[in-house]
């Protein structure tokens, strides 16, 4: 009896309709929380996967052996390597591409890697401008490298107690 | 100057009323129209903070010119018709949908004597108006050859049918106490205050009338028109570019119209809250005084309520639309008007 009063009272009043109201009121005046993102930006972690990039030595030297770790890790299959050795007797390779199609950044050839070769940079807004771009040969990923040489090192320190 | 007054002066008397009308026409609907752009703009921004987004802030200064942006976009779109349609029918019910909800506009007093057509029935011909709307929503339903656009159809119907009653159910109460259909007379017999509004004896009503206002537009939670869970977008899912857009103008013409009837009829119109409190004071009573800045504060509250109720509430089921409209919302007037009765009798008697 009292509870069917109640229901009454409480659907005459739109006392449940006021209620909701008042909460989607309250919430107008929150402060809002969006990262406008091209002008904002998230922090990024030195861990983050990013763009591949190949690294060299201080002297100049690639630093890539072409062990193939890093293929046979790829869970993407997105990786291709051939190999010759050079006069010197070393091991390098002469074809290294990843398909950036195929990838999905999941950072195992970076770990498989004993060299440091093969890195995943924190940058993550790139584009291809032609068919076929998606295929990120050997040069392209050492002038990467290169490029951003002073940024992956920094990472990596600020990683290292970690790894 | 003088040239053009002789050369105003040389048009023909027919002919100079029709253009100061066109003239008048042009001043009210453009106003309605940019009303329109910027209320959709207002819309995706209070639904926005109202979900802790920002909303459109991008085109322009604050994402003021979005509107504009939108319109362009809709203009250069092209309008598809579907192979089946009734091309005919297909391309009237627009244009049948926009009409009448602009026609309404020109009973609408915005301020004492402002107003295109003085007519003495004024507060029947915008109920008489208002319900054509749904014939451009049926025929597009219709003609669209789509099953769930003469499903969402059938819908408006029904949902048309049921509130219109309950609207004009709470209309009679404003009659009684106004005692005139003209709604410059029905603004002027709440003259006097914020106490004369008819707010204060017919708070019920004005609650019904918002609640079949919102019915009628099929706004949410009423929406079942378009709810896209089921039927997709409703009777205009087979529209697009500006053919669409005119169902868009529509139905937000017809919620700027709820609110300023709302706001005409119960809420004192352009009159000011303080009456005559401050008339004679300089600058201060301009402000404070009457005039169509109420008019418009007042009636942008109920604006701002219909785009607060579609952040807040889910959309009705189909069935519960249609106990509210029969079982609650029209026993509720009838009630209120049997209050009404029964004090007016007694007043007339000498009791009160």
């Amino acid at each position: 009896m009292i509870a069917s009063i109640k229901h009454f009272i409480k659907t005459f009043t739109l006392f449940e309709l006021l209620q909701g109201l008042s909460i989607t009121g309250k919430y107008f005046f929150k402060r809002k929380i969006t990262i406008q993102y091209p002008e904002q930006k998230t922090p990024i972690s030195p861990r983050f996967r990013g763009h591949h990039a190949l690294r060299r030595y201080p002297n100049g030297e690639e630093r890539c052996i072409a062990c193939k770790l890093c293929e046979a890790a790829c869970p993407a299959l997105a990786i291709t390597i051939d190999l010759e050795e050079r006069a010197d007797g070393t091991r390098r390779t002469t074809r290294y591409d990843i398909d950036m199609f195929k990838c999905i950044y999941c950072g195992f050839c970076e770990e498989a890697c004993p060299v440091d070769a093969i890195v995943e940079t924190q940058i993550f807004e790139y584009h291809f401008e032609e068919r076929g771009d998606h295929v990120k040969t050997k040069e392209v990923l050492l002038a990467f490298g290169d490029k951003h040489e002073a940024e992956i090192a920094k990472h990596r320190v600020a990683d290292a107690p970690y790894r | 100057m003088d040239s053009l007054i002789a050369i105003w002066e040389n048009v023909p008397e027919a002919l100079r009323i029709v253009i100061v009308i066109l003239l008048k026409i042009i001043a009210i609907l453009l106003p309605v129209i940019i009303a329109v752009a910027y209320t959709t703009f207002a819309e995706r921004k209070i639904i926005g903070y109202m979900q802790v987004r920002c909303g459109p802030n991008r085109v322009g200064p604050k994402g003021w010119l979005q509107p504009i942006a939108d319109v362009v976009k809709l203009m250069f779109k092209e309008i598809i018709t579907p192979t089946r349609a009734n091309r005919a029918v297909f391309f009237i019910a627009p244009m049948l949908a926009l009409a009448p909800a602009l026609a309404v506009w020109a009973v609408i007093p915005f301020w004492e004597g402002g107003v295109l057509s003085d007519i003495n029935a004024g507060l029947l011909f915008v109920l008489a108006i208002t319900s054509l709307d749904v014939f451009g929503i049926i025929l597009a339903g219709w003609a669209s050859n789509s099953k769930y656009a003469i499903l969402s159809s059938m819908r408006v119907g029904a949902q048309v049918v049921a509130y219109e009653i309950a609207m004009g159910f709470a209309l009679v109460g404003v009659l009684m106490l106004a005692g005139s259909l003209n709604l410059t007379e029905i603004v002027n017999a709440q003259a006097g205050g914020i106490q004369n509004w008819f707010v204060w004896p017919l708070f019920g009503l004005l609650v019904v009338y918002f609640i079949s206002g919102v019915a009628e537009t099929n706004r949410a939670p009423f929406d079942v028109a378009e709810g896209e869970s089921e039927i997709v977008a409703g009777f205009h899912v087979e529209y697009s570019g500006m053919a669409f857009a005119l169902f868009f103008l529509a139905e937000y013409a017809s919620m700027l119209l709820i609110s300023i009837l709302t706001v005409l009829l119960f809420l004192g119109g352009w009159l000011s809250p303080f009456g005559a409190t401050f008339v004679d004071v300089p600058l201060l009573g301009m402000i404070l005084g009457d005039g169509i800045h109420w008019l418009f504060l007042k009636a942008f509250f109920f604006l701002v309520l219909y785009l607060w109720f579609r952040a807040t509430f889910p959309r009705y089921r189909y069935d519960q639309i249609m106990r509210l409209g029969w079982k609650i919302l029209i026993p509720v007037t009838l009630v209120w008007i049997f209050g009404i009765i029964i004090f007016k009798a007694l007043q007339q008697l000498g009791v009160l």
